[in-house]
């Protein structure tokens, strides 16, 4: 058995980390958080510098041709870093579609450009409230005209192109669901900005209006790839929570070793520690869970979509968790603007939604663990 | 009254039996009236509220909740100030307090009552909270004659605001570390220090200042209380932004401020038991209204579609519903039972001090939820339909500091651990230690 | 990253697994495959003959304690050849319960500190399970707190006399051996004045009182000690460095490696999946599926925490403390789901035993449930432990550090 990442993808994650730590600094994060930047134009090239950007894109279109091992260990680092870049719509999310579903001048003509850093991608699918699901999808594709509202689309506002999940059947069923590319610098696209919860990451409405758009995919499995879309994103997003839950652990265990009250470190009352030992409890579950979805992912194995659902649920919960009681511990200094603690609790509160929320995925794991065990 | 042993073990019956059958037994049995005097009070209460509130603003009032007490016309101190007045020309501003100082000389029950009647306008009072809680009580308990009539009635008018001047940088829940200095010089004080998470610094007119005069002594002796002018040189006040992007706290730095010595609380070094008085008051303020969010979030629940049906039928989110209910009423019958301590005049028991540990962690669950079901939807914050204008969002970002400001969980459990069940405090390792000798950075 | 065997691993489990099939005693493997936490008794057998005979006949194959020297009864092996051994044991290790801390905490105290003579002659038949062993460290007044202890023992001659009481030992009442920690010097700080020894536990003097538990069962003991004397032969490690060797028998309680926790999930989603309720099958209603998903990735978590740890012992490497977590998680965890099994059954779910649903299984869990979250580290010593020695926080403020042990307080109030 081996249950862990090798030591080249340990010296990767290094690498990562150190290049992160020194390009992606809590003062870089807060230009964006700010508002000042929509997002971080110089980290993300220097991401694609790095090779970051296409680690698990194949050579021929680009990229390093390292697999989704590799990725997960990148991922990690940015949930880490809370990187103010939108890496999760372009590389877990629109890239991910293409290497399912592209055909090869789609692959040609997108992953490079994603991996150089020139293309941000992401995908588009919710349509208002709710969570994935056939029946929300209402945005129509005649002939390949797309007509109809995106919203909440993650990146929407600085991205290249989408994914757009469209209606073309009325049957009641998937197969109604088809998937489409647009260019969203050509015409027939209006995009509005949306304030939301974590301003690190922008949120925007897309309006289509008789926007042509080439299909992705075969007509009609639209729902089928998107469903491996969303688990494949659903273990890499995994690795950000994990990361960030990690980080906001360690703020908290620093604060509560380096504050003194009572003439004591506040890390030396068991209200206080227990509280720590319980985010770790937390943590160290959701990491365990990633890493057997990262071995799902990496071997595309059949227990994929019961292994991404537990690492989503497990570190979804871990995040929250760890980012709310990070709070906590740093007392009333935790909750000034200040202090970074309120940027995980943030990102982690947003990173519960950008997938369906967690319910959605408590239904889907058990779905799917009932499925495994009829079988 | 026999012993309770076994031959009389149904003392009970053949003693309390005939009593509860009578007119008298019947009356005092549970329940929620008014006793005549009190429904009086309220009758008088209602018609001037009725008569005087200003309605233009209750829809606007009655929707806002945690996290967003915010008038869209109006600058919430502009209209509390007047509200304030008005009460007070009517004798209906700080009811418990004498009437000499500006009160009403109400008893508790009928200050409750007035909070019932007042209703949504009671947030029209935030900016006075701290005063008329913290500061009037202390200045009443401490002050000479001469100061308890010049300020209080002020105070109660809402004509001048106070902030309460006590968290440092150093010093949050352990405020007896305070650093902030005063030395004397002459007849005067002379300030020296930071001060933060100080509500309403930006418009208080005076302050209650917590000082250290002697380092030499262990923490809590050398602690001494003044009151200051917020207007007075050499105070400087810094709102505080804070992690869900509003400015409702300050730090305020003092720098060679001068107080003259007759606007001392309390004797030299005993600023410490000064300062119990007005925690005391912070901690125990009754029958107030603490968001829990489940109103909200049945409303919420009440309108939602799903993909199969509204919300509230679902049985996941009926389970979570029921079960914040039930804290939520347990919250309120809490209330109850020490207002109706109040109105038989008694002394109210120690319960009431779980409420904002109860509802501060609720809130925060709550909100969590709320955007679970708007889905990836509810990450928007903006007006959006979807996700009814970001109430929740509003409320998950506000609902840390609500476990934390005034006293955080953790405190909390101890004053519950300690105050009411008797357990032993915390070891104090620094209790016997000169203040300038106790350890200031953990590594 | 892979779920496969190495070669070597591979061969080795395909050794173990062939053994078993042709050795195990089949017909209890239903029953031990359903046994759960709080119920694990055999219907028709006495489970301790069951588990001796096993155990022997394991121990003639080789297939006893296998990380121990082959000269003490072992078989020599790597840490991940036992993990291996225990997957492929399976449900049959059930039948080791009783032998546990005779192998993962007094052998390896022995091994350590005994005389060659002694190691030579009692730990053969301890892997063997021809002799039990048991462990006599918590005291009523040393629980959590176990150098607080008070049974004292005094140097006679050559021998040491002991008087005192123990409490919550596993299997004193069939025990033959045990290892005992005693205060031999009350006027030093507590830590110091501590002595181990071994001893028999048919020593005259020696009374065993079975404890009935809060679930009825009795799976403990006090065990009271009355003028026992122990030759000075049998003493384990220095006069006074009683806390020192306890530490190794400890340590190795608290970090069974590969040894499945039990949390009432797999019992609970079998249950769900086909309890019908009013208006459907129990799995497809939300509220049950939301407390199922929760407790799956809880379950899962420790799991795959777990191979971790097994993953890092494969390549000889030392695992991480994450393994620290197993208790505290699936101690409360099991109290929850038991409760929520219980609600699932309403009003009848108040019935316990063999008329109960699921012949009481849930309930059996609940009522045992309390106990795992105190035995073998409370889960507040739990939450210390993670977060002073993963966590890097500073430990309690200990008040009777320096303190002579005969000037500490025993009584909280007067």
């Amino acid at each position: 058995m081996n249950f862990d990442f090798s030591d080249d993808q340990k010296q990767l994650r290094d690498q990562a980390r150190k290049f992160l730590a020194e390009k992606c600094s809590p003062k870089a994060v807060r230009v964006v958080l700010d508002g000042k930047a929509p997002y971080d134009k110089e980290l993300w090239k220097g991401l694609a510098g790095m090779g970051f950007l296409g680690v698990a894109i194949p050579e021929e279109f680009g990229g390093a041709g390292a697999g989704h091992l590799e990725l997960c260990v990148i991922a990690e680092e940015m949930g880490r870093a809370n990187a103010p870049v939108p890496f999760s719509s372009t590389v877990y999310l629109a890239a991910e579609a293409l290497l399912i579903a592209g055909s090869d001048a789609q692959k040609k003509k997108w992953l490079p450009a994603i991996a150089s850093g020139e293309a941000i991608g992401t995908l588009a699918l919710f349509e208002g409230k709710g969570n994935p699901s056939p029946k929300t999808i209402k945005l129509t594709a005649t002939n390949g005209v797309l007509n109809g509202v995106k919203k909440p689309v993650a990146d929407g506002a600085i991205a290249d192109f989408a994914v757009v999940a469209a209606r073309t059947g009325s049957s009641g069923r998937e197969s109604d669901v088809s998937l489409f590319l647009v260019d969203l610098k050509a015409g027939g696209v209006e995009v509005k900005s949306l304030t939301n919860l974590d301003p690190t990451r922008g949120q925007a409405e897309i309006t289509f209006k008789d926007c042509k758009a080439e299909p992705l995919g075969a007509a009609g499995e639209g729902w089928s790839i998107l469903t491996q879309v969303l688990d494949r994103a659903a273990v890499l997003c995994a690795f950000e929570q994990v990361g960030g839950s990690d980080r906001a652990l360690e703020m908290g265990r620093d604060y509560a070793l380096d504050r003194i009250a009572f003439g004591r470190q506040i890390g030396s009352f068991q209200a206080v520690k227990h509280m720590l030992a319980d985010m770790y409890v937390s943590a160290t579950l959701a990491r365990s869970n990633s890493y057997y979805g990262a071995w799902a992912l990496s071997t595309n194995a059949a227990e994929l979509p019961e292994a991404a659902a537990a690492a989503r649920i497990s570190a979804t919960q871990a995040f929250q968790h760890c980012a709310k009681n990070n709070i906590q511990v740093h007392g009333g200094m935790g909750f000034t603007w200040e202090f970074d603690c309120h940027m995980y609790y943030r990102r982690a509160n947003a990173m519960a939604l950008g997938l369906g929320s967690l319910s959605y995925w408590e239904d889907r794991l058990i779905d799917r663990m009932r499925k495994k065990n009829a079988a | 009254m026999p012993t309770n042993s076994v031959e009389n073990e149904r003392w009970w019956a053949r003693f309390a039996l005939p009593t509860l059958r009578t007119e008298q037994g019947l009356r005092s049995a549970m329940n929620f009236d008014d006793t005549p005097q009190e429904a009086a009070f309220r009758e008088t209460a209602r018609k001037w509220v009725e008569a005087h509130a200003p309605k233009e603003l209750e829809a606007e009032l009655s929707k806002s909740s945690l996290g967003r007490i915010r008038l869209a016309q109006h600058d919430i101190v502009d209209v509390g100030k007047a509200w304030q007045k008005k009460k007070a020309e009517g004798g209906w501003a700080c009811l418990h307090w004498p009437r000499e100082y500006g009160g009403r000389g109400a008893t508790p029950i009928e200050r409750v009552i007035w909070q019932q009647e007042e209703g949504v306008y009671g947030k029209l009072t935030q900016p006075f909270q701290i005063g008329e809680g913290m500061c009037g009580p202390t200045v009443m308990a401490f002050g000479t004659e001469d100061a308890k009539r010049r300020y209080l009635p002020k105070l109660a008018s809402g004509e001048e605001i106070w902030c309460q001047l006590f968290s440092e940088p150093s010093a949050g829940s352990d405020v007896a570390g305070l650093r902030t200095r005063a030395e004397k010089k002459g007849d005067n004080w002379v300030v020296n220090g930071q001060k933060i998470w100080t509500s309403g610094a930006h418009y208080s007119d005076y302050g209650l200042l917590i000082a250290r005069t002697d380092p030499n002594v262990p923490k809590h002796k050398g602690l001494t209380m003044f009151f200051l002018d917020m207007k007075s040189p050499g105070v400087e006040v810094r709102p505080i932004k804070q992690a869900n992007g509003m400015q409702e706290f300050n730090e305020v730095y003092f720098t060679d401020v001068v107080i003259p010595d007759t606007q001392r609380l309390g004797a030299v070094g005993e600023g410490w038991s000064v300062s119990l008085t007005t925690l005391m008051n912070e901690r125990m303020s009754i029958g107030s209204r603490l968001a829990t969010g489940v109103p909200e979030m049945f409303e919420f629940c009440s309108n939602l579609m799903l993909e199969d049906g509204l919300a509230i039928d679902d049985p996941a989110v009926r389970s979570k519903l029921a079960s914040w209910a039930a804290k939520s009423n347990g919250l309120k019958y809490t209330s109850y039972r020490t207002i109706s301590a109040l109105s038989k005049g008694e002394r109210p028991g120690p319960e009431n001090s779980i409420g904002k540990l109860v509802s501060g962690m609720m809130l925060q669950d709550i909100a969590t939820y709320a955007m679970d079901l708007q889905g990836a939807a509810g990450v928007l914050t903006g007006s959006d339909e979807e996700t009814v204008q970001g109430q929740f969002q509003q409320m998950l970002l506000s609902s840390p500091s609500m476990r934390i400001a005034g006293g955080t969980d953790e405190i909390l459990r101890n004053i519950i651990a300690e105050r009411v069940l008797g357990l032993p405090g915390d070891i104090r390792v620094d209790k016997d230690v000169p203040y300038n000798k106790i350890p200031t950075k953990g590594r | 990253m892979n779920f496969d065997d190495t070669p070597q691993e591979a061969e080795f489990r395909a050794t173990a697994r062939a053994w078993i099939s042709a050795n195990a005693p089949k017909k209890y493997e239903e029953e031990l495959r359903k046994s759960s936490l709080g119920r694990t008794a055999l219907k028709n057998a006495d489970i301790l003959k069951v588990a001796k005979a096993w155990q022997k006949k394991k121990a003639d194959a080789g297939w006893a304690c296998l990380h121990w020297p082959r000269e003490y009864g072992g078989r020599g092996s790597s840490p991940i050849e036992r993990v291996i051994w225990s997957q492929e044991e399976g449900p049959f290790g059930q039948l080791s319960r009783m032998f546990i801390i005779g192998h993962g905490m007094c052998g390896p105290t022995m091994m350590a500190f005994a005389r060659e003579e002694h190691k030579r002659s009692y730990l053969p038949p301890l892997a063997s399970g021809e002799k039990v062993w048991c462990q006599l460290f918590s005291e009523p007044a040393g629980g959590s707190d176990v150098a607080g202890l008070r049974t004292r023992a005094e140097k006679e001659g050559d021998d040491w006399v002991i008087n005192g009481q123990k409490i919550w030992t596993s299997g004193a009442h069939y025990s033959d051996y045990g290892i005992l920690l005693t205060r031999t010097d009350p006027t030093v700080p507590k830590h110091k004045g501590l002595t181990m020894f071994f001893l028999d536990m048919k020593s005259s003097g020696v009374e065993v009182r079975p404890i009935k538990q809060a679930s009825g069962a009795s799976d403990f003991n006090e065990v009271y000690f009355t003028n026992v004397r122990i030759p000075d032969h049998q003493r384990l490690g220095e006069v006074g460095d009683g806390w020192n060797v306890s530490l190794t028998t400890l340590m190795n309680e608290r970090s069974a490696i590969g040894a499945a926790v039990s949390t009432g999930f797999p019992e609970l989603f079998e249950y769900c999946s086909s309890l019908m309720l009013d208006d459907g099958p129990a799995i497809e209603d939300r509220a049950v599926r939301s407390k199922l998903a929760n407790w799956a990735v809880k379950a899962s978590g420790l799991k795959y925490t777990s191979m971790r740890a097994i993953s890092a012992l494969s390549k000889g490497e030392r695992p991480g403390p994450e393994n620290s977590i197993g208790k505290l998680v699936a101690g409360s965890m099991i109290q929850d789901v038991a409760t929520y099994a219980l609600d699932l059954q309403s009003a009848s779910g108040v019935i316990s035993g063999e008329d109960a649903e699921l012949a009481g299984r849930f309930q059996a869990m609940l009522l045992r449930a309390p106990g795992t979250r105190v035995e073998g580290g409370t889960d507040e010593i739990m939450r210390n432990i993670i977060a002073e020695r993963v966590l890097g926080l500073p430990g309690d403020i200990r008040v009777d550090k320096d303190v002579p042990f005969n000037k500490i307080p025993t009584k909280g109030r007067g």
